[in-house]
């Protein structure tokens, strides 16, 4: 008892073992550096870019579909080749994963506050709040997040006015998203409040007085968050799917601001015609960054779960 | 000829950090017809001998020396198929918990003909029929129909006669029972322990027996060996073992069990598993935050009254009311506690007891009766401002030490939480040298505040609840079953600081607890709880000398004779 | 049983009116119907007539009445685009999807389930390490990029297999079928290979967790301390009780094929409802999109309902629970 006494934070991530396991874990290291690797390259897109791809003056269509510099007719100025209109297509892929994954995050950090939320108020409450939210999440989850994200976009379509579509095309899509995710939180967090509940420790903060938003803030949410993290690691995979799936099939974002899946739809009308860099690259992007936050998600699944260890 | 032989059996577990040995160097015999008890608290490796006797070992356990002989034939070095075919046909296992040991989807003829066909090869008719044979061996009513049921239908004692059932269905030499009647009542248990030694003396099977219960071991062996960290430290007769030990580990093993025979002032020497909290730094409590602000009005009349307290549970939940399916956890049940008393509430599982407990301290509503605490009806308090006054007075402490804390916590804010919530001190400083000194006083060590809960053990563990606990300042504690998710020492170690901190602090306590013996060193007066009702409220010695009602005296003659056990050295209270 | 199957039917009916109360709610209250339906030249007086008529001045529960007892016909109005009955629409292409939503079903469970059970048992074997990076690989491709890379590589590179379309068709009735010409049937392999792979890995990863969830249970220890072959372990006790959990899932992952089709018929350009589906919500077709949802949501119920019986047989602890 004497010779460890106060460890710091860093310290005690450290030792702990899901950092242990991190360390020992090669894929889990690969894929959190290929992970952050793609995050830093699109943050500072302006910046690493070779081109902006927006900047109309600075891009000519006498560059289109030129192919990636390795080929024969390729131009070492564009290194991955250039699309139909002039614009490098490393340079759209930059910018394309900035989009793919402000939208991914976003969408993520917004069905998990709203299923955190209602899925805590649902274990705690019980009763006839918890029927009604979980017979909502039930009938929601009849159908494919894919399908309420393209209803919600399709509603939106109709209600907002078209001039302005273009504008919070954006936040339609991360609200459609969003809204497609909160089910797997809410029903994940309400299975582990309604355990955590009965524990003692919550009845120990009852018996003490502690008011039930007290204890759902300070003694239950953060004894909820593990698996929590695990499926928002998974989500954000699915909603850069989602969101590629999306803009694919041209209901997502706008043309102007192309996402990775938006340049493999454009890219997509060329592929007969051979020019199949234009797809490929964005295309090879974002499974390389999907798999990589799928194979982290998995990693911090195995290294969560004391039955396995 | 030895029918069973373990020779030098060592057993390591690799991990991270280091390699744990599990099991070193034990050497072990049983004869034929005879039950040998393998006896030691948690983390002594009892439970990996069986598992490696059967070949079982849990990856990443590894046997790294000594052999296991079965009639002189070595079974360690056995191909695993070889192995397979010893498994069930030699040797039988009998697991702990029996609502999990059988296939939920198959029925239970399904599983007994299954076993038997396989060892045995008597075709289907002659195995169904000593599927059933088996059944009525084992005391299971009406073997020819509940043949046909699947496990859910039966309750856990009958699980367990099934499982027995299957353990003996090929007629193994040698039987591995794990704790088998540790998920099960007093009154069920000595049921099946009389049933396994009976078939043990019936068939000359041997049995290895591996238990943490001394009640077990005086009931069913012939003799024990005792385990200790890996370590086979003594071996002898039962009656040996439990009246006359030599090791200084037996000695402080068989001090610390709790009798229904005497009642002890306080458990002797303790510590030999976990140094026992040394409650160095006492602190002065008629000047100290924790004795101070004591002067509580003295109370008319009781402290406690329960006036027909009644808890219903719906089963069934249907939207209709007269749909519903209800049945009542607490029924009609009325008693006073005064101050200063322990008052002990003893029932089996389902009993209603914790429900009592839940429903004083406000965690359920009664569906009709009283709580009166300090002249006050609990139950009519509308605003939690004001039952946060009453609250304050009366603290918890609950079983299992493992949950009752907050893992994000550190033990700092854990004890300081009630502390701040009642604004009971003014400075943070304040604060923190309060639950300093809560730590130092139930022998923690103020060390302590600054770490999380998993760092410690589960004696430790229970230490912090009781300091979270005192930190109301309370005059009324309930103790919920405190110790019986801990080993014998720490029980006795725990119990030795509830007994000080009640006589320190005048505490009123109600303890709660399945345990008789337990209760008999904890408690001034009884409750005794059936399903529901409170069937009868004695002082305690007259529970245990002169019991009132039949449940009572079906309790205690169930209960296990621990007469034989050791008196050396222990004072006991007369009363 | 009788009652437990009532129950259910009563589940269903508060599901399908919840889902047309949604797809009502759009269809009134997204965009103006009346807009949607004539001309710009249209004088105000003809407009009211035609509200009128189609009931639109009624109170909200009248009309929400009046649509669901329409759809529970399998009337859904007027496509706003096509100016043709949504029924009529959606029935000329329903046997498209069916179609390749089967073949994607079969393809799911007949690899999924047994590469999860062969996982599972062998965990530590070196196919079974390939076959779950694969599989993880597999989840990551989304269905769209599955049928570029496909059509890359059968279609442009190879030319084998067409890569859009049914092939020929031959009609039974209102039905018709890709499965009875060679063409057809060629049609087939592309889209329903797209639209099965995301499912599969889907599955067979928890197939695999399901499985190695129970082969940890006591009564697995405990039949192997009754020295039973490992044979018997793992498919007469675990591979059953791993199938409870797995039924419901699997359930659902079958139901969301038919709206996962969506996705392959536009890269495929598969003549089905879900292409049919993606265009309205590309024109705002609202009647369109509202028959889609309810007759997703219909095919969704009755799957469960088939779930929930298979559950009663395979669980015995709902026989008793329920009788």
């Amino acid at each position: 008892m004497e010779q460890s006494l106060e460890k710091t934070r860093l310290q005690r991530i450290f030792g702990s073992d899901i950092w242990y396991s991190f360390t020992h874990n090669p894929t889990a290291i690969i894929s959190a550096l290929v992970t952050l690797g793609l995050i830093f390259a699109a943050i500072f897109a302006p910046w690493l870019a070779p081109h902006n791809p927006f900047d109309l003056a600075s891009i000519s269509i006498m560059d289109g579909n030129l192919p990636p510099a390795w080929s024969a007719g390729g131009d070492t100025n564009f290194l991955l080749g250039t699309d139909d209109q002039g614009r490098g297509v490393l340079s759209t892929i930059l910018y394309g994963a900035r989009i793919s994954l402000l939208v991914g995050f976003s969408s993520v950090i917004f069905s998990m506050v709203v299923g955190i939320a209602l899925g805590l108020v649902s274990g705690y409450v019980g009763g006839r709040t918890d029927a009604l939210i979980m017979r909502i999440a039930d009938i929601q989850l009849s159908f494919p997040a894919i399908l309420i994200a393209l209803l919600v976009d399709g509603v939106a379509r109709g209600v907002i006015p078209s001039d302005m579509h273009t504008d919070i095309s954006i936040y339609v899509l991360i609200f459609a998203i969003g809204i497609s995710g909160w089910v797997q939180y809410a029903r994940t967090v309400r299975g582990s409040t309604l355990v955590e509940k009965n524990k003692e420790y919550v009845q120990a903060a009852r018996v003490i007085g502690i008011r039930p938003f007290t204890i759902l803030r300070r003694h239950i949410l953060p004894n909820v968050m593990g698996p929590v993290m695990v499926i928002a690691t998974i989500h954000l995979a699915i909603a850069i799917i989602t969101e590629a799936t999306l803009s694919f099939l041209g209901v997502g974002v706008p043309p102007t601001t192309p996402s990775l899946g938006t340049l493999i739809r454009i890219g997509n009308e060329y592929l007969f015609s051979g020019d199949w860099w234009i797809t490929i690259f964005p295309g090879i992007t974002l499974v390389v960054l999907v798999l990589a936050v799928n194979l982290l998600g998995d990693w911090m699944r195995d290294a969560l779960n004391p039955k396995l260890r | 000829m030895d029918l069973l032989n373990i020779n030098n059996l060592r057993i390591e577990f690799p991990s991270r950090h280091g390699t744990v040995i599990a099991v070193d160097d034990v050497t072990l015999t049983v004869q034929p017809g005879e039950v040998l008890g393998v006896v030691g608290e948690s983390g002594a490796g009892k439970s990996t001998i069986g598992n490696a006797v059967i070949g079982l070992l849990e990856p990443p356990g590894e046997m790294t020396g000594g052999h296991v002989f079965l009639k002189e034939q070595g079974i360690d070095t056995l191909s695993p198929e070889a192995k397979r075919k010893i498994r069930g046909r030699k040797i039988g296992m009998i697991f702990q918990d029996p609502l999990t040991s059988l296939d939920p989807l198959q029925t239970i003829e399904q599983q007994l003909v299954e076993t038997i066909n396989l060892h045995l090869k008597l075709g289907e008719k002659k195995s169904q029929a000593r599927a059933v044979d088996l059944l009525r061996q084992v005391g299971i009513p009406d073997p020819e129909n509940r043949i046909k049921n699947y496990p859910h239908q039966f309750s856990g004692g009958m699980r367990q006669r099934v499982v027995i059932a299957l353990a003996l269905c090929a007629e193994p030499e040698v039987i591995i029972a794990d704790e088998p009647t540790t998920a099960l009542d007093v009154s069920i248990q000595a049921q099946i322990l009389e049933l396994m030694r009976r078939l043990c003396k019936d068939k000359k099977v041997g049995m290895l027996i591996i238990t943490h219960d001394m009640g077990v071991i005086a009931d069913i062996t012939d003799r024990v060996a005792v385990m200790y960290r890996g370590k086979l430290v003594e071996e002898g007769t039962t009656a040996k073992i439990l009246g006359n030990p030599d090791h200084p580990y037996t000695q402080s093993l068989i001090s610390a069990v709790p009798r229904p025979d005497v009642r002890l002032k306080r458990f002797p020497m303790v510590n030999y598993i976990e140094a026992e909290g040394e409650r160095k730094k006492l602190l002065d409590l008629s000047t100290h935050w924790l004795g101070k602000a004591r002067d509580y009005k003295a109370v008319q009349g009781p402290f406690i009254s329960l006036k027909n307290l009644v808890m219903t549970f719906v089963t069934k939940p249907a939207l209709l009311k007269h749909n519903r399916v209800t049945f009542n956890a607490v029924d009609d049940v009325s008693f006073d506690i005064n101050e200063g008393e322990v008052f002990g509430l003893v029932g089996e599982s389902g009993s209603g007891k914790s429900t009592v407990a839940r429903m004083i301290c406000s965690l359920y509503r009664p569906a009709a009766g009283e709580v009166n605490f300090l002249g006050t009806d609990l139950t009519k308090i509308k605003s939690e401002k004001e039952r946060d006054y009453y609250r304050r007075q009366m603290q918890m402490i609950f079983q299992d030490p493992f949950s009752s804390l907050n893992g994000r916590m550190r033990v700092m804010d854990i004890i300081a939480e009630p502390i701040r919530f009642h604004k009971l001190a003014g400075s943070n400083r304040e604060v923190e040298q309060i639950v300093t000194d809560l730590l130092d006083h139930v022998g923690l060590g103020a060390q302590a505040a600054v770490r999380f809960p998993h760092e410690f053990s589960g004696g430790q563990r229970q230490r912090i609840s009781i300091a979270r606990a005192l930190a109301t300042r309370p005059r009324f504690l309930i103790c919920d079953e405190p110790t019986s998710a801990l080993d014998v020492s720490i029980q006795a170690q725990i119990l030795n600081l509830l007994k000080d901190l009640q006589e320190e602090l005048g505490l009123t306590m109600l303890f709660i607890s399945h345990d008789l013996p337990v209760i008999r060193q904890m408690c001034d007066r009884v409750g005794v709880m059936k399903q529901g009702k409170l069937v009868e409220v004695s002082a305690t010695e007259d529970l245990f000398e002169n019991p009132k009602a039949a449940y009572t005296r079906e309790l205690l003659d169930l209960m296990p004779r621990l007469d034989s056990l050791s008196l050396e050295g222990l004072e006991v209270e007369n009363t | 049983m009788f009652s437990f199957i009532f129950k259910r039917l009563l589940q269903s009916v508060v599901v399908m009116l919840t889902v047309a109360l949604i797809a009502f709610a759009m269809f009134r209250f997204v965009g103006d119907p009346i807009n949607n339906m004539v001309g710009q030249d249209t004088s105000q007086a003809d407009r009211e007539a035609l509200a009128e008529a189609l009931g639109l001045n009624d109170p909200f529960i009248v009309q929400f009445g009046r649509f669901a007892l329409n759809a529970a016909e399998g009337d859904f109005g007027f496509s706003y685009k096509y100016r043709q009955p949504v029924s009529k629409l959606i029935l000329e292409r329903l046997a498209a999807t069916l179609e390749l939503s089967f073949v994607a079903a079969v393809l799911t469970l007949a690899i999924g389930i047994p590469a999860g059970v062969y996982t599972a048992l062998k965990s530590k074997g070196l196919l079974s390490k390939g076959i779950m990076t694969l599989s993880l690989v597999g989840v990551s491709l989304p269905t769209f990029l599955i049928g570029i890379l496909l059509i890359l590589l059968f279609g442009v590179i190879l030319r084998w297999l067409p890569t859009f379309g049914r092939g020929e068709v031959v009609a039974l009735g209102w039905w018709t079928t890709g499965f009875l010409t060679a063409s057809g049937l060629k049609s087939l392999i592309l889209p329903s290979i797209t639209l099965a792979l995301f499912q599969m890995t889907l599955i067979m990863r928890l197939v695999r967790a399901e499985m190695l969830e129970v082969m940890r249970t006591d009564f697995i220890k405990f039949a192997r301390a009754r020295g039973l072959p490992d044979r018997a372990v793992h498919f007469r006790h675990a591979l059953k009780n791993t199938l409870v959990p797995v039924i419901t899932i699997t359930g659902l992952q079958l139901g969301s094929l038919i709206a996962f089709a969506i996705i392959t018929e536009s890269v495929f350009q598969w003549p089905g409802m879900g292409l049919l589906f993606i265009q309205a919500v590309a024109d705002v077709d609202i009647p369109i999109m509202a028959a889609y949802l309810v007759l997703i949501a219909f095919f969704f119920v009755v799957i469960n309902m088939i779930v929930d019986i298979l559950y009663y047989a395979v669980d015995p602890r709902l026989r008793v629970d329920n009788a």
